[in-house]
C-alpha cells in the first residue's frame, strides 16, 4: 500500500498491464512525446516505445475506429480521449462499431477496447469542455461504463477494464487527478459491476459518482453533526449497474438522494430512480430526489459555473427534504 | 349550465347522508361558495356550498330524508334555463340505498367542499382524520408544514408507500392518521406516532357509535420530531437476579406452569364506595381510607360468603381455609414484588384493615417485614390502578386458589336508564385455579364482591 | 512511427502512379491470354455466382422473405472477384453494406449467406446482422458495415494490428465513391499513410451515391487524386474488367505487404440495379437508355466473350456452368428456407463477451 495520486494510480495500472500483456497499446493525442495532456501517461513512451505508445493526429473518429478494428483482430488498445467532450466526434465508431460488433457478427468479433479520459467539468473551461456525458454511453447496450472516484478505485478498475473483453468507457475526472489516496501495490483488481459503500449510515441513501463523491461525503459529514447518518454509495461501474446494493440500502434507509454532475433530463440519476422506485417501492417514505447539474450549457463566469453544479448545500437540502426535517439553522442554540 | 348540489362523501366510510335543513329556498339567488343545505354524515354535521351561482331552481330532497352519497339534492341554474332533463334523470329524491350495498358511492368530482357548521361544538380542528379535505389540514395541530392550501384531491389518501405498508402491517387505519408530509402526506413518523397512541390506551379511540354529538378525537399532540435514534453499544446487559426475584421467578413458574389459570372480569360501580370514602374523610381526615382498603374489606366479606374461593389445591385434597388472610401485592423499591399479609380479616373492621395495610405496605416497600408477615395468605389482591392500568390478570401466588387484580378507578360514560351519564368504574379480574375454583364459583364470588362494593352498607355487618 | 519517420520518399511513390490517367494497357482479351485457364474459369464462375445469387435475392426480397435493406452488387462483380482473388486466406477484408458480392467472392457459403439475408439462425451472423452485416471470422471477413465510411477506420485498425503483431497480412477495404467525402475517409487515409499501414483502399466508383451522381457530390471527381492529399500511392482502373482489377490489386497488395504502404484504388464500375431494392434501376436519376448503354459493359458478358474468343471455354462449358450455378443458388435458397429462426433468447446473447 502506498499513497498515490489518482493520475499516478492510472499510470501504474496501464504500465502494469502493458508489461503483462504485449497486445496492449495506448494511443491518443499527446500521450507519448508530450507525456500526456494531463500527465497520466507520463514516462510511458520511454518505457514502451513508439510502437506501443502512439501519438495520434487530431482524429478522434479515425483513431477510435482504428482502435476498434485492431481490437477485432487481436490487440487490446487503450484509446485516450484528451477529454470526453471530444468523444462526440468518435460516437459513430463507439456506438455503431465498438458496442455492436459482437452482436451484429453473431458473437464472432468481441472488441476488447478501453476508451479512457477525463470527463465532466473542470474550472471555468466553458461550455464545450465541461460536459458530463456518461448518460449517453450508459444508454447503449454493449458498452460498459466505469467512473472511479478515488485513486485506489482508479487503479483497480482500470486494470480490470483493460482485461475485460468488451468496450469499456472509462471516464476519469480532471479535478480528481491530483487527489491522493492509499493505493494497493501490485495486482489490485476491482471487479466491474460492484458498487462501493463509501460511508455507512441508516437514515438516508446518498448515491453519487466520480467528482460528486467528495461533495456527497462533505455533506454527509456536516449532516452527521446534526445527527443524520448518511449512507454514501459509489456505484463505480454505471453500466452494468450494481442495482442490488442500491436497493438493499434504500430498503434499510427508506429514502434516497442521487447526486450527479450531468444534466437532469434523462440523466444517469433518472435511471437509478426508476430502478429504486420499482424495486423498493414499499420501502420508500419519500420521493427520491436528484441533485444534478443545471440544465444549461456550462457558463464561463466563476460564480455562474459554481451555480451550475451541485454543491454540499444542495445535497444537504435534498437530504433534509426526504427526511421531512427543517434543517438546523445557523443561529440555533 | 346548471350547478348541481349533490350529497357529498363526507368520509371514506360514508355511504349515505341525511338532509338536515335547507338554508335556502327555491327561488333564492345563490352565489358561488354560499352554504345551501346542512347535512349529516356518519360522523359530523356539515354545510354544503354551491360551486357556482344562479337561482335555486329546485329542491329534490326534503329535510329529514336519507339519501345515498352522490344523490342530487338540488339544482341551481339560470331562471329561464330548462332543467327538466336533469331533474328527471336524477330525481330519486329520498331513495334509500339498495339493501346490502356495501360499496360506498365514489365521491363525485363536483361535490361541494365540506365545511363544518359554524354553530356546532368545537369541530374545527377535529375534522383532521379526513385527510383529503384540504382546508382542514391548515388547522392540524402539530402538523409541521403540510401545504394547507392544496385542493381536495378527489378522496385519495396521500401516504408514502412505506407508510401504507406499515399501517397495513400494524392494522392501523390510514383515515385516522394525520399526515405531516407535503399536501398532508402520511409518512413513516406519522404512522409510528399513531401506533404509539393506539397502544397507549382507549383514550385515543373514537367514542361508540350512536352517541349523539360525538366528534372524532382531537389529533394527537405533536411529538418532537427528531431523527430515529440508533442505540450504540451491546444489544443487552445481564443483571443477576436478586434473591427476591429468584424467589418470585421460581414460585410463579411453579404457579403458572402447573396451575390451570382462568380469568373472570367484572366491572364495578364505585360510586358508592367513593361516597363512603368521602364520608369517612369528613368524619376523620386522618384515616386516609383508600379504595384498596375498601376492596380488601369487601374481599374479606365476599370470601366469608364464598369459602370455596378461599382454598388451595393440595394434590390429594382441596384445602379450605377457615381464616381469611389477605395478601396485598406491593411493588418494592429496587424492583420486585412482595405480598404482606393482613391476617384474620374476617374479624377486622374496615378501619383495622386500612391501618394494617398502610403499615405493612410501608414496611414492605422498605424491606422491613418479618417472614411471618409475608407468608400464609389464603387469597391475594394486586392493585395496579394507581399506575393507570385499566385491567389486568395476575398470576396466582401458590398455594392459593385465586388472586384478584384490580384496575384503575376511572370516570367513564355509562348508560343508565337509556341515558348516558358519567360513572365511576373499576374493572377487576379474578384469576382462578381451575382445580379448586370453577367458573360458576368464581363468577358468584365476583358478583357478591360487586354487590358489596356497590352497596357498602354490607360492610357495616 | 517516430516523428522522424515522416515520408522522405514522397516523390517516389507519387511518381509511380500519380498522373491524371492510368488507362488500361491492354484489353481484357489480351490479359486473359496470359493467365492460367483454371484461374480464368474460377473468376468467371465467381462472378456468375454473385450475379445469380443477387438476382435470387431480389426475387426473395419482393416475396418478403428478405426484409429491411437489400443492396445488390449486380454489375460490380468484377471488382470484388478481381480484388479478392489476389489475397491469401489470412488477409482481412472489410466492405460496406453492399457486401454480398464480397462475401461470396471470399468463399463464404452461399447457403449461409442467404440464410443470413433471410434472418435465420444458420446465417453467417446467426441471423442477427442481416444483409448489411455479414461476418466470417474464419475467412477473415470483418463485415459488412452500414454507416457510410464506418468500415474505413476499422480497416486501418486491422492493418495496424497486423503490422504491430508482425504478421504478413494485408487489409482490403471496399467502399463506394460517395464515402470519399465523409470525415472518416480522410481521417483514416491520413493515419494509414502517416503510420505506414498495410491497407489497400478500393473505392468502387459506380458514379452514384444513391441518387446523387459524383459530379454533384464531390468537388474533385477524379477520385484517386484524393490520395495526393495524404501522400499516398494511387491509381484508377476499369472496374468492369476483372483482370485489370486483378492486375492493379496485385501491385497494391504487394506494396502493402512488403513496404507497409497503403494505396487508394478507384475502380470505375456501374451498378445495373438501383441503390437498393427500394430504388428503381432507372427512371429516377438515371435514364433507361443510360443503364442499357452501361449494360453493354457487363463484366460477366465481357469475360465470357473474352474467354470464348481465347478458347478457354465453350458453350457447353457455359451451359454446365450456368446449371451448376443455378443449382448452387437453388440449394442456398432451400437451405435458408428450411433453417429455423433464431431462438428468442438469442435476443440477449452476444451483448457482452465473457
Amino acid at each position: 500500500m502506498s499513497i498515490r495520486t489518482y493520475r499516478e494510480a492510472l499510470n501504474q495500472a496501464m504500465r502494469e498491464e502493458m508489461r503483462r500483456d504485449e497486445t496492449i497499446v495506448l494511443m491518443g493525442e499527446e500521450v507519448g512525446f508530450y507525456q500526456g495532456a494531463y500527465k497520466v501517461s507520463k514516462g510511458m513512451l520511454e518505457e514502451f516505445g513508439p510502437m506501443r505508445v502512439l501519438d495520434t493526429p487530431i482524429t478522434e473518429l479515425g483513431f477510435t475506429g482504428l482502435g476498434v478494428g485492431a481490437a477485432m483482430v487481436g490487440l487490446r488498445p487503450i484509446v485516450e480521449m484528451m477529454t470526453f467532450n471530444f468523444s462526440m466526434l468518435a460516437l459513430d465508431q463507439i456506438v455503431d462499431s465498438a458496442a455492436k460488433m459482437l452482436y451484429m457478427s453473431g458473437g464472432q468479433f468481441p472488441v476488447p477496447l478501453v476508451i479512457r479520459g477525463p470527463g465532466g467539468a473542470g474550472h471555468q473551461l466553458a461550455a464545450q469542455h465541461s460536459q458530463a456525458l456518461e448518460a449517453w454511453f450508459c444508454h447503449v447496450p454493449g458498452l460498459k461504463v466505469v467512473m472511479p472516484s478515488t485513486a485506489a478505485d482508479a487503479k483497480g478498475l482500470l486494470k480490470t477494464s483493460i482485461r475485460d473483453n468488451n468496450p469499456v468507457i472509462f471516464i476519469e475526472s480532471e479535478v480528481l487527478y491530483g487527489t491522493r489516496g492509499e493505493v494497493p501495490e501490485g495486482e489490485y483488481l476491482i471487479p466491474l459491476g460492484i458498487a462501493d459503500i463509501k460511508r455507512r449510515g441508516k437514515d438516508v441513501t446518498l448515491i453519487a459518482h466520480s467528482r460528486m463523491i467528495s461533495v456527497a461525503l462533505d455533506a454527509a459529514a456536516d449532516l452527521e453533526r446534526e445527527g443524520i447518518e448518511v449512507e454514501v454509495i459509489d456505484p463505480r461501474t454505471l453500466r452494468p449497474l450494481d442495482s442490488e446494493t442500491l436497493v438493499q440500502s434504500v430498503k434499510k434507509t427508506n429514502r434516497a438522494v442521487i447526486v450527479e454532475e450531468g444534466w437532469p433530463f434523462c440523466g444517469v440519476g433518472a435511471q437509478i430512480v426508476d430502478i429504486l422506485q420499482s424495486r423498493a417501492f414499499d420501502y420508500l417514505d419519500a420521493p427520491i430526489l436528484r441533485v444534478t447539474g443545471a440544465d444549461v450549457p456550462t457558463p464561463y463566469a466563476k460564480n455562474l459555473e459554481h451555480l451550475a453544479f451541485p454543491d454540499k448545500q444542495h445535497v444537504m437540502d435534498a437530504v433534509n427534504k426526504v427526511l421531512y426535517r427543517q434543517p438546523a439553522s445557523a443561529d440555533a442554540p | 349550465m346548471a350547478v348541481k348540489i349533490l350529497m357529498p362523501k363526507g368520509s371514506d366510510t360514508m355511504t349515505e347522508g341525511k338532509v338536515l335543513k335547507w338554508l335556502k329556498k327555491e327561488g333564492d339567488q345563490i352565489s358561488t361558495g354560499e352554504a345551501v343545505v346542512e347535512i349529516e354524515t356518519d360522523k359530523v354535521n356539515m354545510e354544503v356550498e354551491a360551486m357556482g351561482s344562479g337561482m335555486l331552481r329546485k329542491i329534490l330532497v326534503q329535510a329529514g330524508k336519507v339519501v345515498p352519497v352522490g344523490e342530487l339534492l338540488a339544482l341551481i341554474a339560470k331562471p329561464d334555463e330548462d332543467i327538466s332533463s336533469l331533474v328527471k334523470s336524477e330525481g330519486s329524491a329520498g331513495a334509500q340505498p339498495p339493501a346490502g350495498s356495501t360499496v360506498p358511492a365514489p365521491a363525485p368530482a363536483a361535490a361541494a367542499p365540506l365545511r363544518p357548521p359554524t354553530n356546532a361544538s368545537p369541530v374545527g380542528t377535529d375534522v383532521a382524520p379526513v385527510p383529503h379535505a384540504g382546508p382542514a389540514h391548515a388547522a392540524l395541530k402539530g402538523g409541521a408544514t403540510p401545504s394547507a392550501q392544496e385542493p381536495a384531491n378527489g378522496g385519495r389518501i396521500l401516504a408514502s408507500p412505506l407508510a401504507r405498508r406499515m399501517a397495513q402491517e400494524m392494522g392501523l387505519d390510514l383515515n385516522r392518521i394525520a399526515g405531516s408530509g407535503p399536501a398532508g402526506r402520511i409518512v413513516r413518523q406519522d404512522v409510528e406516532r399513531a401506533a404509539l397512541l393506539a397502544v397507549g390506551g382507549r383514550a385515543a379511540r373514537v367514542p361508540e357509535a350512536g352517541s349523539a354529538g360525538a366528534h372524532p378525537p382531537a389529533p394527537p399532540p405533536a411529538l418532537p420530531r427528531r431523527p430515529a435514534l440508533v442505540p450504540t453499544g451491546p444489544e443487552f446487559y445481564d443483571e443477576p437476579l436478586s434473591s427476591m426475584r429468584k424467589v418470585i421467578a421460581t414460585r410463579l413458574v411453579q404457579s403458572k406452569a402447573p396451575v390451570p389459570h382462568f380469568y373472570l372480569t367484572i366491572e364495578v360501580d364505585m360510586g358508592r364506595a367513593k361516597e363512603l370514602r368521602e364520608s369517612a374523610k369528613a368524619l376523620n381526615p386522618d384515616l386516609g381510607l383508600s379504595y384498596n382498603d375498601i376492596i380488601l374489606k369487601a374481599c374479606a366479606a365476599a370470601l366469608e360468603l364464598h369459602p370455596q374461593v378461599n382454598a388451595s389445591f393440595q394434590g390429594e385434597a382441596i384445602r379450605y381455609y377457615r381464616r381469611i388472610h389477605l395478601g396485598v401485592a406491593v411493588a418494592v423499591e429496587d424492583g420486585g414484588l412482595i405480598t404482606p399479609v393482613i391476617r384474620n380479616c374476617e374479624g377486622k373492621s374496615l378501619q383495622d384493615i386500612s391501618r394494617e395495610a398502610k403499615d405493612l405496605i410501608a414496611r414492605a416497600r422498605s424491606r422491613k417485614l418479618n417472614p411471618d408477615e409475608y407468608t400464609g395468605a389464603t387469597f391475594s389482591i394486586s392493585n395496579l390502578g394507581m399506575m393507570g392500568i385499566e385491567e389486568f390478570s395476575a398470576v396466582i401466588n401458590p398455594p392459593e386458589g385465586a388472586i384478584l387484580a384490580v384496575g384503575a378507578v376511572a370516570e367513564k360514560p355509562v348508560v343508565v336508564k337509556g341515558q348516558v351519564e358519567v360513572g365511576l368504574r373499576c374493572r377487576m379480574t379474578l384469576s382462578c385455579d381451575h382445580r379448586v375454583v370453577d367458573g360458576a364459583t368464581g363468577a358468584k364470588f365476583l358478583q357478591t364482591l360487586k354487590q358489596i362494593l356497590e352497596n357498602p352498607v354490607y360492610l357495616a355487618f | 512511427m517516430q516523428p522522424t519517420d515522416v515520408g522522405s520518399n514522397t516523390a517516389n511513390l507519387t511518381e509511380l502512379f500519380c498522373g491524371p490517367d492510368h488507362p488500361p494497357a491492354q484489353t481484357l482479351e489480351e490479359r486473359a491470354r496470359r493467365e492460367e485457364p483454371a484461374l480464368l474459369k474460377t473468376l468467371l464462375e465467381q462472378m456468375l455466382l454473385i450475379r445469380r445469387f443477387e438476382e435470387k435475392a431480389a426475387e426473395l426480397y419482393t416475396l418478403g422473405k428478405i426484409g429491411g435493406f437489400c443492396h445488390l452488387y449486380i454489375g460490380q462483380e468484377a471488382v470484388a472477384v478481381g480484388a479478392i482473388s489476389t489475397l491469401g486466406p489470412e488477409d482481412y477484408i472489410l466492405a460496406s453494406y453492399r457486401d454480398h458480392g464480397h462475401a461470396l467472392a471470399r468463399g463464404m457459403d452461399p447457403g449461409e449467406v442467404m440464410a443470413e439475408l433471410c434472418g435465420k439462425q444458420s446465417g453467417v451472423s446467426k441471423g442477427k446482422g442481416g444483409s448489411m452485416h455479414l461476418f466470417d471470422k474464419r475467412r477473415s471477413f470483418l463485415g459488412g458495415h452500414a454507416i457510410v465510411g464506418g468500415q474505413i477506420p476499422l480497416a486501418v485498425g486491422a492493418a495496424f494490428a497486423s503490422k504491430y503483431l508482425k504478421q504478413p497480412r494485408v487489409t482490403l477495404c471496399f467502399f463506394g465513391e460517395a464515402a470519399v467525402n465523409i470525415g472518416s475517409f480522410h481521417e483514416s487515409l491520413n493515419l494509414a499513410a502517416l503510420w505506414k499501414l498495410p491497407v489497400v483502399f478500393i473505392c468502387e466508383n459506380n458514379r452514384f451515391g444513391m441518387g446523387t451522381p459524383i459530379e454533384r457530390a464531390s468537388s474533385l471527381y477524379e477520385l484517386s487524386q484524393k490520395a495526393c492529399a495524404y501522400n499516398m500511392a494511387r491509381t484508377w482502373v476499369d472496374g468492369m474488367d476483372v483482370l485489370a482489377v486483378r492486375e492493379v490489386l496485385k501491385e497494391a497488395v504487394e506494396r502493402a505487404r512488403k513496404e507497409n504502404a497503403p494505396t487508394l484504388i478507384e475502380a470505375r464500375t456501374y451498378r445495373f440495379m438501383g441503390h437498393s431494392m427500394s430504388d428503381p434501376a432507372h427512371g429516377h436519376y438515371r435514364t433507361k437508355s443510360e443503364v442499357e448503354e452501361q449494360r453493354r459493359h457487363d463484366p460477366i458478358k465481357n469475360m465470357t466473350v473474352a474467354l470464348e474468343t481465347t478458347g478457354v471455354i465453350d458453350s457447353e462449358f457455359l451451359d454446365e456452368l450456368d446449371q451448376k450455378i443455378r443449382d448452387i443458388v437453388e440449394e442456398a435458397v432451400a437451405f435458408a428456407e428450411r433453417s429455423p429462426e433464431p431462438e428468442p433468447q438469442e435476443l440477449y446473447t452476444d451483448i457482452y463477451a465473457g
